[in-house]
């Protein structure tokens, strides 16, 4: 399959006005040591039948949530996904543009952008909100250069309940500018003000930002209003990593004192995708919005008065400031962002919260059911939507021995947590979204068993 | 292009106006024209130290960002918060009400190296 | 926004603006349903105790579901696309979109499928990264490839602290990264990123690296040289040979921004140019859907000795017999670390993949010659009208110059690109690079008809021959858009980022 239109005719026709004889004439600027002088080593072109056969060969490898119940969670959740949205998203002039540039004609883009920042602002419980970040991770580790930028300094704090793979992406966004990420150890599954003041008491005046989980990797509600305000008497900035369908039930960061909000928008009517692409949400006060990483769009007028919206703060990014540059993004996440702010527009404040709360409902029904198939949560806590359960069987084996079981039996039992929780290596993270069933939860418990006594 | 004859400039185009230790100090109506619409000035806080040649502050436009470099050397002893809520205010009245600091300066010697009108209208026309 | 003032009827016509979202909110409107949960017997209160709950509800809009498809239906219809018209923004490769990929990318097994699901019940999502990893390495004349960055941006931050972490491995820290003047933004940013001192050095006159600039430049303490070739003037640098031996002999390692490899596929490779690390950026040349800005893909392929530090985790396959299987290798020691949660842009990735085996070697090199035929016949055209501040071949795109024409009759590049839109045209890229005045930066992509390439020029050239007749209609352009100019200094001085909610 090839998608260029010219004809041989046109191509000559091309060529002559060039005064070239052909093409290979127009690359003669290339030295000829430079050249690869063989075709590419790549199979053979395909035409979309056989693409077809391939591609859903290969798909039908994958235990995707069709064909099997998922249970795993982690930051990535088998939601709801209203039917609206792909077809709106499929239209090309969503999905074939560019960066709105020239706003004249990108006006679609830059309102969706300025009703996705209302929708972030009114969720967070802050006042500016970007256009997106790649994923949460960035976004947190965006928000933590901020902090060290903003606090002139150089290190951050978190419990190790905050995602391992947010953790990790900080420290390697901060081994640019030298910042360094110290874990707080939280045996009992979620962060207290006590563990917070004795870690900042450690260094005085070292921290520039705590980042804590809400909820946490374990699903537990960390009492946020405590830990932001331990963190402020410290002279640190604190980072709230959000889970945004939790927003719709809980209080927002911004009341309970963060000064950032960040999160992965994956719940927020986007595909899983085997973890991508989805989209990072950033939200601060007022007062850090020049120093905000991405795109930020904002509403003006035109010439003969008509509202509309731009590209706005732009000497905050990379194509005009270059090295001095608040952040280097350029292209971000804007289609999963617009697909965020359908879903957000189709549910309302009553559906988002109709979703969290039947989240919180199967989760704690789910919970006790596995409890009585002999799998305890390990920590105690109020969770949001999941937990972690310690398995009945006591092999060494028995995550896999469930996750096996689990995938004979159709389901996908939930995320192992042993190489980033050494600890927790019979454990499971167990996620029960509002899309889950009570007969789904008992054909996990039968797994459960089943693996436990096989 | 107005270059007021009482004043001192930077080939940086600054401008600075001399009277006894102190220097306030702004950009020039070339800058403020060649920037275009002046969008945000950020400010050092009244009590920052300033070193002659040295950036104090930024000017930006939709599209542009520039330092701000101090003419002579001292203590800032006022800041033009007007420009916070109306930064056009330094393209309509650069020499006027588009000031931005004012400094109290430690080396009045430091003045002799600048520019007169005559050698700045030189320098931009 | 509110839509009052607007004369009755007018809500419905095509193209023109359209209140916000909140405007068609009304306390007690419902859209979708969700899913009502299984166990309404479990009392939230009593599951949450101690975490304080919302009492104020956020202020999203209250509507139906009818409403929001005809909202984001409307607000689509104000956007230009490569699906409705020319698309020639520099830099930004907006070629056609193959729908195949959005069709495959759909599948369950790819867009249902949750990360955290064991190895073995992924085997054809891991197989499909191993095997795009092995065609971008062929491609680039690499070794081994990260697929985790999610844009070309930090595809170099991932490529710049491989540098660091190279050097350091070595016990060396050098602190210098240097960039040609005529660099992407996203270059400097960059470097200084990753912590190091962004050094530009100048063109020279036939618009390459000034090749003895940067010969003084580099030294000791010299990290790297960020390139991209064809550069940002879309012109091959023919001394890339030469850049490269001397980047080496000081010790440095040469990174490759693959923004422009449009224009080499098949053709040459940057590993075979002397590069060490590349970037793609697969919703670029590979034709992956802009969607407004994203989410893009911006995989990093570098030489062998670079492979102990690209991200974890990498794909391994293990063969035994004729049977394969992929694992993700978590235990990389000397590894950056990772940028991001989980793969990468992975649904980028299937779409990615889908062009290379429906191109093939011949149809990506095809791509090229195309890009590079349409590029060249639309510059010569262009030229009757506008500069050309370098006169020689170009590669997939071209950047000419509103210089002569803002001298002649005042009329900025600026004005020119708000004129195109009146004619139904995106513009191209202007005032980048920064290193020519005016300028105005054409990709036409191999997608594109000569038909449309003709019509182009022809207006361009009725633009030229109008900014010498009646050059306010210029500057007063565009008047046929859904909104004219906006007042982008009133947004920056005063911004507004937000609608009021409800
Ligand atoms: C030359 C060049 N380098 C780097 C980038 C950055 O890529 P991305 O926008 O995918 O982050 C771009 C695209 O905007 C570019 O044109």
């Amino acid at each position: 399959m090839y998608y260029g239109p010219h004809t041989e005719e046109d191509r000559q026709a091309m060529l002559a006005f060039l005064g070239a004889e052909t093409v290979e004439d127009l690359f003669a600027d290339i030295p000829a040591e430079l050249r690869l002088g063989r075709p590419l080593d790549l199979p053979e072109a395909l035409d979309e039948t056989a693409l077809r056969r391939l591609f859903r060969g290969l798909a039908a490898k994958n235990a995707d949530a069709d064909r099997f119940v998922v249970f795993a969670g982690g930051g990535v959740a088998d939601h709801y996904v209203p039917a609206a949205i792909a077809p709106l998203l499929a239209r090309g002039e969503f999905l074939t543009a560019y960066t709105p540039y020239q706003p004249e004609v990108s006006q679609g883009t830059l309102a969706g952008i300025v009703e996705f920042q209302t929708m972030m602002c009114e969720l967070t419980g802050l006042d500016v909100a970007n256009a997106s970040m790649y994923d949460g991770a960035s976004a947190t580790a965006e928000a933590a250069l901020l902090a060290l930028d903003q606090t002139k300094r150089s290190r951050i704090l978190c419990p190790d309940t905050l995602p391992p793979d947010v953790r990790a992406t900080i420290r390697t966004y901060l081994s640019g500018p030298g910042g360094e990420v110290d874990v707080v150890p939280c045996p009992e599954g979620s962060f207290t003000s006590e563990r917070l003041q004795a870690a900042l008491a450690a260094r005085p005046g070292a921290y520039a930002a705590v980042v804590v989980g809400y909820p946490n990797y374990f699903g537990i509600v960390e009492d946020l209003a405590a830990l932001c305000e331990v963190a402020h008497r410290a002279g640190a900035l604190a980072i709230a990593y959000c889970d945004p369908i939790a927003l719709g039930l809980l209080e927002s960061p911004g009341a309970l004192g963060a000064d950032v909000a960040v999160g992965d928008g994956q719940p927020l009517g986007n595909a899983m995708s085997f973890g991508g692409p989805s989209f990072g949400f950033f939200a601060a006060r007022d007062r850090f919005i020049r120093r905000m990483p991405g795109r930020i769009a904002g509403l003006t007028r035109d010439l003969s008065g008509r509202e509309g919206s731009v590209l706005t703060l732009q000497t905050r990014e990379q194509h005009i400031r270059r090295a001095r540059a608040t952040s280097n993004i350029c292209t971000n996440n804007a289609l999963n962002a617009l697909a965020a702010a359908i879903y957000l527009a189709l549910l309302g404040p009553a559906g988002l919260r109709e979703v969290a709360t039947a989240c919180v409902q199967n989760a704690h029904a789910a919970m006790e059911r596995l409890r009585a198939a002999g799998a305890r949560p390990a920590f105690p806590g109020p969770f949001f939507k999941e937990w972690v359960v310690e398995l009945p069987d006591p092999r060494e084996d028995a995550v896999d021995r469930v996750l096996a079981v689990g995938l004979a039996r159709g389901v996908v039992a939930g995320t192992p947590l042993a190489r980033e929780y050494p600890a927790l290596s019979r454990h499971l993270l167990v996620c029960v979204t509002e899309a889950r069933t009570r007969e789904e939860v008992e054909r996990l418990a039968a797994v459960i068993e089943e693996a436990a006594s096989s | 292009m107005n270059v007021p004859p009482d004043l001192l400039y930077t080939e940086e185009h600054e401008w600075a106006r001399v009277e006894g230790d102190r220097a306030r100090v702004g950009i020039t109506d070339h800058a403020q024209s060649e920037l275009g619409d002046i969008v945000y000035v950020e400010l050092p806080e009244v009590g920052a130290r300033v070193a002659k040649g040295q950036a104090f502050g930024v000017v930006e436009s939709v599209k542009s960002v520039s330092d701000l470099y101090a003419p002579v050397s001292g203590e800032v002893v006022a800041v033009n918060g007007a420009l916070g809520e109306a930064p056009e205010t330094v393209n309509r009245d650069p020499y006027g009400d588009g000031w931005m600091i004012e400094i109290r300066m430690t080396d009045p010697k430091e003045t002799e190296s600048l520019l007169r009108a005559p050698e700045y209208r030189r320098l931009v026309e | 926004m509110n839509g009052e003032g607007q004369a009755p009827g007018a809500v419905g016509l095509v193209g023109l603006a359209e209140p916000s979202i909140y405007a068609r909110s009304r306390p007690g409107r419902r859209g979708v349903r969700p899913p009502a949960g299984f166990a309404p017997e479990v009392d939230v209160a009593d599951a949450l105790l101690g975490v304080r709950l919302r009492e104020v509800p956020p202020g999203l809009p209250e509507t139906s579901e009818p409403e929001v498809v005809r909202h984001f239906t409307r607000l689509s219809q104000l956007n230009y696309a490569v699906d409705t018209g020319f698309y020639p923004l520099g830099s930004c490769t907006m070629k056609h979109n193959p729908r195949i990929g959005e069709e495959l990318a759909q599948l369950a097994g790819f867009a249902r499928l949750h990360p955290a699901v064991p190895e073995e019940a992924a085997q054809g999502a891991l197989e499909l990264m191993w095997r795009l990893e092995e065609a971008l390495c062929e491609i680039s004349g690499m070794a081994r490839a990260t697929l985790q960055p999610a844009a070309g941006a930090q595809g170099e931050l991932c490529g710049m602290l491989i540098v660091r972490a190279y050097h350091a491995s070595r016990g060396e820290g050098r602190r210098k990264v240097i960039v040609p003047d005529s660099a992407h933004g996203t270059n400097p940013a960059t470097a200084a990123m990753a912590g190091f001192e962004v050094v530009e050095v100048p063109s020279d006159a036939r618009g390459g690296v000034d090749v003895g600039a940067l010969s003084r430049a580099l030294d000791g303490d010299t990290a790297a040289l960020m390139l991209t070739n064809p550069n940002t003037l879309g012109l091959f640098d023919e001394n890339i040979a030469e850049i490269a031996r001397l980047t080496h002999e000081a010790g440095a390692l040469l990174y490759y921004d693959g923004a422009n490899a449009n224009a080499i596929l098949g053709v040459s490779r940057p590993g075979d140019m002397g590069f060490d690390i590349v970037h793609f950026n697969l919703h670029k040349t590979f034709s992956t859907p802009h969607g407004m800005g994203g989410p893009g893909a911006g995989p990093v392929a570098v030489r062998d000795f670079l492979a102990p530090f690209l991200p974890v985790p990498v794909v391994e396959r293990r063969r035994e017999g004729s049977r394969e299987t992929f694992r993700f290798d978590w235990d990389r020691p000397q590894s950056i670390g990772r940028l991001r949660s989980h793969y990468g842009n992975f649904g980028v990735l299937v779409r990615a993949y889908a062009y290379i085996r429906a191109l093939g070697a011949e149809g990506l090199r095809r791509v090229s010659e195309d890009a590079v035929l349409n590029a060249n016949y639309l510059m010569r055209l262009v030229a009757r009208d506008f500069d050309l501040p370098y006169d020689r071949l170009c590669k997939h795109e071209f950047v000419v110059s509103a210089k002569g024409l803002r001298e002649r009759t005042g009329v900025r590049a600026l004005d020119v690109a708000k004129r195109l839109l009146d004619f139904g045209y995106h513009p191209p890229t202007v005032y980048f690079p920064l290193i020519v005045e005016e300028a105005m930066m054409v990709e036409p992509t191999e997608t594109e008809t000569k038909e449309t390439l003709d019509d182009f020029a022809r207006a361009l050239h009725a633009i030229a021959e109008e900014a010498a007749r009646e050059p306010d209609r210029l500057r007063e352009a565009p008047t046929r858009t859904p909104v004219r100019r906006l007042d982008e200094a009133g947004a920056a001085r005063r911004p507004v980022v937000r609608y009021p909610a409800g």
